[in-house]
């Protein structure tokens, strides 16, 4: 009955979005009302349906209804209850599922906030919308079905990849899928605007808000993915350039770059062509991703492909690619750029060089990640690239982003004085060669790191010398310590939200400077009561003893850790023993710091518990990776609230907002 | 633009001359041909003096060689049981004398290129290697030429229709806040 | 329209095309699909214990064809179901002069020998310690097998499961040369 009842519901929601995105496309050209409230109703009904496919799912999830092939290929008896219903997501089809969900709720709110304001152009994203959704349900009823029967009905099911028995997976697919869904937005105005022919600023205004919070997710997305890695997988890293998690990377980067240059368009209405040019692959660059994971061409750890969902997906890309681009193509007399400069040291050419670097940055990963199927094609050997190229060429790039994050917000629009360069840049440069020589005696030896610490310090002091000046600034007009901060925060709260980002991004760079740098790691093999010294830790292995979970049995180690200062904790990594697995899974303990985390892999061990053979792990300023992913949380929210409201002053009419 | 430009070719400069964190010195690698490395027994590594190995070289080895079950980790970062085999493999070929360069080309030669994890550079592969760097390149030269474009234009005098329709509806609004 | 803004205007999507077709032709290959550089290359010597204690070396086996097999107790179904082709084969062709050997990859004692004794191997089959030799034959997985020639050369190797279609097709051809 499920399977049926939910194909069915599939199929239904399909025909409504093909259905929507006509009428929606034919009342944008013929301004008929009625057609639009019609498509309006198909994406109301597309979202019904659709939630209710995904709540039939879970239904099944939860009453071990193995007769869904989904359900029996993903779960078993023995799954415990939270992950039956992440496991949701846990493969193919349902991630799909996931997918078309979240673009159908965005419709809705697209649906709810545009109707009316805006007139002219909504009709077409409610289009490209319902377009892009029928893509997905296409995918889920031909291709990737989620709800195939599977006969004769199995007594158990095959159960969940143990490596997604993880709180990081509760989360992790949520906020990345919300992330690329959530470009879809800034990129259905694009074309909606490139279609009606208004290329000005317009769509760029509406779609600013969508553009930081899908950003924001792409993010939260990205490091959870790194949390996930570093406390699952037992490697101890948090980013292995896998071409998944490159394909991910990529959007985040020109996504990065398009949040930058929309500013430039804003203020000086320039770099049309280029906004465009950028969301177009942004939003190709989230579909390039999930056609990596689904097709199979490239090897990698995450990849769930299966059967002729590539194919579909890379049918989709191009249609998506080449229309896109043929409509900037048919559009290109409107995009000249109106602006002119003063002076190549400006801010303009700040954010140009940012956009460069972040673009040049996605096309590095891109070209390493596509590199081996070139070679493979060209010259017909088989070649991997990893993470020695990335490094390489990756790192110069992003130390002069870093760079450019101080520059770019102090240094003037349309010309930079050498008065307003030494204001703003002279002190910090200072400070930043005394934070690196500082380091250097501190007994940081290694160049690169140096410089990133000098380069971090150089832009925290051009943030907090900014924001200090603005306080001091309305002090002096008479502003209480309140007001001058808070305030000055709330009202400029792009401005602002925009700094607290970029100390996010700047404590993270301490993170990854200070993990790759100065983590250190032994392996050991230790008899039932021996210690073991690392980095001023000493580990006496205290034995073995073996437990059973609901789907899998385990052996656990437990180590007693002491440091100079006496007893610290007690680690009890352990194996994990799964029927369907072909080899155990390592699970990890660890032990978070501030500075340094303590973390241990227990390896091979003696049956009968008399030695046991660990690597232990003293990586130092991970934790900074997480601290930063939250502050970039609180910066991100920042630049999102609404513009409060201006009390009305006498004689201020007629003057312009200010940022 | 210049103490950009004299950062950016510093930071690329050491980029390029200093090992990334990541700990893995691209070497010019030996091509991959019979003899080369030795094939006597397995295991049994040539006979002669055991030279001291630091981990710190093995771990260096082991960082260019992939994993071969784990997908993009490298050998000396990946926790499986082949991972620390290999690795000993490492450690017991160092000790009898190879370079790290022989090392690499012993297991090049039994898996072939593919367990590297950055293809060598030569031939067809210094494509990877060059191409970024070069494609970093010709965006600074765009982006010079498009910036000198921008500021020979003639400024325009500042008019009302240079408004555009969002900012006018935006003054409308707070003009209309300010008298209601 | 321009000239040059015409040209441009096709450009514009155009561009796109080459890497589309670039992914397009990923569907035609395999990452998985490594070809071995062994292949026509002497074979490493090696010198193993089988499981039930006697000791084999490559050397010794120069003259006959010799079929290598990797293998492991974990590697299911793949393993299991290219088990009774190997001993097929072998019961066929061990008195013509081929040898066949199993090598257990990555593998414990107990889970291997009740892997032998499911399948009956008559065959001599030797746990790899610290997997010298897997490392030393290149091997990705398992299964894989690799066909030594006569006169000690690598000359043919399968990545997956061997069927009895193909054990028969490469040790008649490497039966037919000359030692």
């Amino acid at each position: 009955m499920t399977p049926e009842l939910g194909f069915a519901a599939t199929v239904a929601a399909l025909v409504l979005a093909v259905y929507g995105s006509g009428a929606a496309a034919l009342s944008g050209m013929r301004r008929r009302d009625d057609l639009r409230r019609s498509a309006e109703r198909a994406a109301v009904g597309v979202f019904l349906l659709v939630t209710g496919c995904m709540l039939l799912l879970v239904w099944a999830f939860l009453t071990f209804d193995f007769s869904v092939r989904y359900v029996a290929f993903n779960t078993s008896l023995g799954t415990p209850f939270y992950y039956r219903i992440t496991a949701l997501w846990g493969a193919l089809e349902g991630s799909i599922i996931l997918w078309t969900f979240m673009l159908s709720v965005y419709t809705l709110i697209v649906i709810a906030r545009y109707r009316r304001t805006q007139p002219q152009l909504y009709p077409w994203v409610l289009a490209v919308m319902l377009g892009l959704s029928a893509f997905f349900l296409l995918v889920m009823t031909v291709p990737a079905p989620p709800f195939q029967r599977l006969s004769p009905v199995p007594a158990d099911g095959r159960g969940l990849n143990p490596l997604l028995e993880d709180s990081g997976m509760i989360t992790h697919p949520v906020a990345l899928y919300l992330g690329f869904t959530g470009f879809t937005v800034p990129f259905a105005f694009a074309m909606a605007a490139l279609i009606v022919g208004r290329t000005g600023e317009e769509w760029i205004t509406i779609t600013r808000r969508w553009t930081i919070v899908a950003w924001y997710f792409l993010s939260l997305g990205l490091l959870i993915g790194g949390w996930w890695s570093y406390h699952v997988l037992g490697w101890g890293g948090y980013w292995a350039w896998d071409p998944v998690e490159n394909a991910a990377f990529m959007p985040w980067l020109t996504g990065t770059a398009f949040l930058h240059s929309v500013m430039i368009q804003e203020r000086r209405r320039m770099l049309k062509l280029w906004n465009l040019t950028l969301i177009i692959l942004t939003f190709s660059l989230t579909l390039f991703g999930t056609f990596l994971t689904r097709s199979g061409i490239i090897g990698s750890v995450h990849a769930f492909s299966q059967g002729s969902v590539g194919q579909f997906f890379l049918a989709f890309l191009a249609l998506v690619v080449l229309g896109a681009f043929s409509l900037l193509a048919w559009r290109l007399d409107r995009l000249k750029g109106q602006g002119e400069l003063d002076s190549i040291l400006s801010r303009e050419s700040a954010f140009l060089l940012n956009n460069l670097f972040l673009v040049a940055a996605a096309f590095t990963v891109f070209f390493g990640t596509v590199f081996p199927l070139l070679s493979e094609a060209v010259k017909g050997t088989k070649v991997s690239v990893g993470a020695p190229f990335f490094n390489l060429v990756n790192i110069p790039i992003f130390l002069t982003l870093i760079f450019l994050m101080g520059v770019g917000p102090l240094i003037a629009w349309r010309r930079a004085s050498a008065e307003n360069l030494r204001r703003n840049f002279l002190k910090p440069v200072v400070i930043g060669v005394a934070a690196a020589a500082v380091c250097r005696l501190l007994g940081v030896g290694n160049a690169l790191v140096l410089l990133c610490l000098g380069l971090v310090a150089f832009v925290a002091a051009t943030i907090v010398m900014d924001f200090a000046r603005a306080v001091r600034a309305r002090r002096r007009t008479g502003d209480g310590w309140l007001d001058a901060t808070w305030g000055l925060a709330l009202r400029q709260n792009r401005r602002y939200g925009g700094f607290v980002v970029h100390l996010g991004i700047l404590v993270l760079a301490v993170g990854v400077a200070g993990s790759q740098a100065w983590s250190t790691q032994t392996e050991v093999t230790l008899a039932r009561g021996e210690s073991a010294q690392i980095a001023g830790y000493t580990l006496r292995f205290d034995g073995l003893h073996g437990e059973e979970e609901s789907n899998h049995a385990k052996v656990v180690g437990t180590f007693a850790v002491s440091d100079a200062r006496g007893p610290y904790t007690v680690l009890t990594p352990a194996k994990k023993f799964y029927p369907q697995e072909q080899t155990p899974i390592a699970a990890v303990d660890y032990r978070l710091g501030f500075l340094e985390d303590l973390y241990l892999v227990l390896g091979e061990f003696a049956r009968d518990g008399s030695h046991a053979t660990i690597k232990v792990q003293v990586n130092r300023m991970v934790s900074w990776l997480w601290m930063g992913g939250l502050v970039l949380t609180l910066g991100a929210a920042l630049a999102i609230l609404p513009e409060p409201r201006r009390k009305p002053a006498p004689a201020r009419a007629g003057q312009p907002a200010t940022a | 633009m210049r103490p950009a430009g004299l950062l950016l070719a510093v930071a690329l400069a050491l980029g390029l001359l200093a090992p990334p964190p990541a700990g893995a010195q691209p070497a010019a690698p030996a091509s991959p041909a019979p003899g080369v490395a030795p094939t006597t027994a397995p295991g049994a590594p040539p006979a002669g003096a055991k030279v001291p190995v630091s981990e710190e070289t093995v771990h260096e080895v082991a960082a260019q060689l992939r994993c071969v079950v784990c997908q993009s980790l490298s050998v000396a970062d990946s926790p499986s049981e082949i991972a620390h085999q290999m690795k000993d493999i490492i450690r017991e070929r160092l000790a009898a004398g190879e370079s790290p360069e022989q090392v690499r080309a012993y297991f090049v030669e039994k898996y072939g290129t593919w367990i590297l994890l950055a293809p060598p550079r030569e031939g067809f592969n210094l494509l990877v290697w060059v191409v970024p760097f070069v494609g970093l390149g010709l965006g600074l030269v765009l982006i010079f030429v498009v910036l000198r474009r921008w500021s020979r234009r003639p400024t325009a005098p500042p008019g009302v229709d240079r408004i555009d329709p969002a900012m006018r509806a935006r003054i409308r609004r707070e003009m209309a806040e300010d008298e209601g | 329209m321009t000239g040059p803004s015409r040209l441009l205007r096709w450009l514009i999507p155009l561009t796109v095309v080459p890497v589309l077709a670039l992914l397009a032709y990923g569907f035609r290959t395999d990452p998985r699909e490594i070809p071995s550089p062994l292949v026509g290359k002497p074979a490493s010597p090696f010198t193993l214990t089988a499981f039930d204690g006697t000791s084999l070396s490559l050397e010794a086996l120069r003259g006959r064809v010799v079929v290598l097999n990797f293998w492991a107790s974990w590697c299911y179904p793949a393993c299991y179901e290219e088990a009774p082709s190997l001993e097929r084969a072998w019961k066929a062709y061990k008195d013509r002069g081929v040898m066949m050997v199993g090598v257990n990859y990555q593998d414990k004692e107990e889970p291997a020998r009740r892997f032998l004794s499911q399948f009956g191997h008559s065959f001599p089959n030797a746990p790899d310690q610290g997997s010298r030799v897997s490392v030393d034959y290149g091997v990705y997985g398992v299964p894989e097998t690799y066909f030594i020639d006569r006169k000690g050369r690598v000359r043919f190797k399968q990545v997956g499961p061997v069927s009895d279609e193909l054990l028969r097709e490469q040790i008649e051809r490497l039966l037919a040369e000359a030692a």
